[in-house]
């Protein structure tokens, strides 16, 4: 079993605010983070992939393959966009990077090769706050 | 003459934005700024070097005290920018398009006040991890 890690980075706004809640508690849980206006961050998103290396071209994937798919199915919905308002696949949850990682998941998942099981979607928010998410169970 | 050194500090802000210049069209912004100008904003982790040259005081060893300076740059920028909309939420870009370029000499300017006037300042900011400017031109 090998795995195979492809970085990628994506730069968007968004903002923490669960409607439900008045504006004060909204400050009172999520501080600065609940801004009205929005803020934002450079994303850092690495796709880890596992299985064996195919023995006719010893890759595990074409990297560049697994780019083009990360970058089609999740960096082009999210690069210089609004998480909370322009992201059909975050539309009514919290836009935080914990429920952000296990969308991302979801999203990628079905357009993997059968040969490659996806393994871990790590995503830092800043270069000192990063989650990770290795499916279900 | 005791030889100048540079000093260095860090310090970061996130913060949305997007470029635009109102006296333009909406196609015409997109066609110059990209996804850039998309008009729900994106953003970005900006990340400061304050740097500081100078002489090293006889006394004290230092050029200036960094946790000062740390001090000065929190509460001059990172207050005002972090966690807020650089189009919407600040006086400082009201009317000025916030590109990193006009975001650094904003930062200097901010600064400059602040630092004894014996010392040369100049600032880089890094936009994303790639993308950086630097200002004044030394």
């Amino acid at each position: 079993m090998v795995y195979l890690t492809r970085a990628e980075h994506f730069n968007a706004a968004h903002k923490l605010y669960n409607p439900s809640w008045s504006k004060e508690k909204n400050d009172e849980v999520f501080g600065k983070c609940a801004n009205d206006n929005w803020h934002g961050h450079n994303y850092e998103l690495f796709v880890t992939v596992k299985g064996e290396p195919d023995p006719n071209t010893g890759f595990l994937v074409d990297a560049k393959n697994l780019s083009i798919l990360i970058n089609q199915h999740v960096v082009d919905k999210l690069d210089h966009k609004n998480l909370n308002l322009d992201v059909d696949f975050m539309q009514g949850k919290m836009c935080s990077s914990e429920n952000l990682v296990i969308e991302i998941w979801n999203q990628l998942r079905p357009h993997l090769p059968d040969n490659i099981q996806l393994h871990c979607i790590k995503l830092y928010e800043t270069p000192r706050i990063y989650v990770e998410y290795f499916g279900g169970n | 003459m005791a030889d100048k050194v540079s000093v260095f500090r860090k310090e970061h802000f996130n913060a949305a934005h997007r470029l635009y210049n109102d006296a333009w069209d909406y196609s015409k912004n997109e066609k110059v700024f990209g996804k850039c100008a998309l008009p729900n904003y994106h953003g970005h982790n900006y990340e400061m070097e304050v740097k500081v040259t100078g002489e090293p005081d006889k006394e004290t060893g230092y050029v200036i005290d960094l946790k000062l300076l740390s001090d000065i740059i929190r509460q001059e920028v990172v207050q005002k920018f972090d966690h807020k909309n650089l189009n919407l939420d600040t006086e400082e870009f009201k009317d000025l398009n916030p590109t990193a370029e006009n975001i650094v000499v904003v930062i200097y300017k901010l600064l400059r006040p602040y630092i004894e006037s014996k010392f040369d300042l100049q600032i880089r900011l890094y936009e994303t991890p790639r993308n950086f400017v630097e200002y004044p031109v030394s």
